[in-house]
């Protein structure tokens, strides 16, 4: 349906820019899911600080990132690493058919929720039939 | 069921070469979640992400020289909605950790902050190291 794809080349994956921090950097894990008056984006971000939480909208590009401490307990020796750990990014493409100015988040337990409401005109609309 | 992207551990030199994301946890990672775990002289700690989790919504158990991480992540329906992407790991979850020597599981502690489970296991007394005097004979 031509409706359902030009909402899902709403948000697009950009491409990554080269990191300045000693801690490498990670794509977070997100789903996306479209309701008829917003998208939203969930983004994992473990071990975020909520006030290292920043979310950028700039021509038409949606950049999450979220800056992690190092964490080692002090003079500890590692004995397992499953995982490597690091600051989060990840750059999303939004169209036109989000209204930019509305984007707003809530940040909790390492889980970002991304609202990105859609123009009146991108929503759903039942038109009355009148009986001539 | 527990749905879940297997990612291979990278490192400085493996992103150089690739030039990409670096990926996050080792092939041998035996599940959900990946753990990472330190030892000092008196402690085991041991860590794990799980966001979007609250500690009542975990049951860990020690036993012997055994931690158990068990819980279920459930991500919220929302009504009406229709998903574009889903990379988010979701379902239940359990792992075993089998230590080196037992812990003191009356002394154990839990944290979990902003998505970070952090667990501080003390060794239980008798294992400790000891210092052993040498003394040097005349």
């Amino acid at each position: 349906m031509p409706e359902m794809t030009k909402q899902a080349g709403a948000i697009r994956n950009g491409a990554g820019r080269e990191p300045t921090r000693d801690l490498p950097r990670y794509q977070p894990h997100v789903d996306i899911l479209e309701k008829d008056d917003e998208l939203l984006l969930l983004a994992d971000l473990p071990g975020v600080s909520p006030d290292r939480v920043e979310i950028h909208f700039e021509d038409g590009a949606l950049t999450l990132s979220g800056r992690v401490q190092e964490r080692k307990p002090g003079e500890a020796r590692a004995i397992l690493r499953e995982y490597g750990v690091g600051d989060w990014h990840r750059t999303f493409t939004v169209s036109e058919t989000i209204d930019a100015s509305k984007i707003h988040a809530e940040y909790r337990d390492g889980v970002l929720t991304l609202h990105l409401p859609k123009v009146a005109a991108a929503q759903p609309r039942k038109i009355p039939v009148k009986s001539a | 069921m527990l749905m879940r992207i297997p990612r291979v551990f990278g490192d400085p030199w493996f992103d150089q070469v690739f030039q990409g994301w670096p990926e996050r946890e080792t092939a041998e990672a035996r599940g959900y979640p990946a753990l990472n775990a330190w030892e000092d002289a008196e402690h085991y700690f041991v860590e794990a992400e799980l966001p979007g989790m609250k500690m009542e919504d975990l049951d860990l158990t020690i036993t012997g020289n055994e931690l158990t991480i068990k819980g279920a992540r459930n991500l919220s329906q929302v009504q009406g909605a229709r998903y574009h992407r889903r990379e988010r790991p979701a379902g239940a979850f359990a792992r075993l950790v089998r230590l080196p020597v037992e812990i003191d599981a009356s002394k154990a502690e839990a944290h979990l902050r902003d998505g970070v489970l952090s667990v501080t296991l003390p060794k239980s007394p008798a294992v400790k190291p000891k210092k052993i005097q040498v003394k040097v004979a005349d």
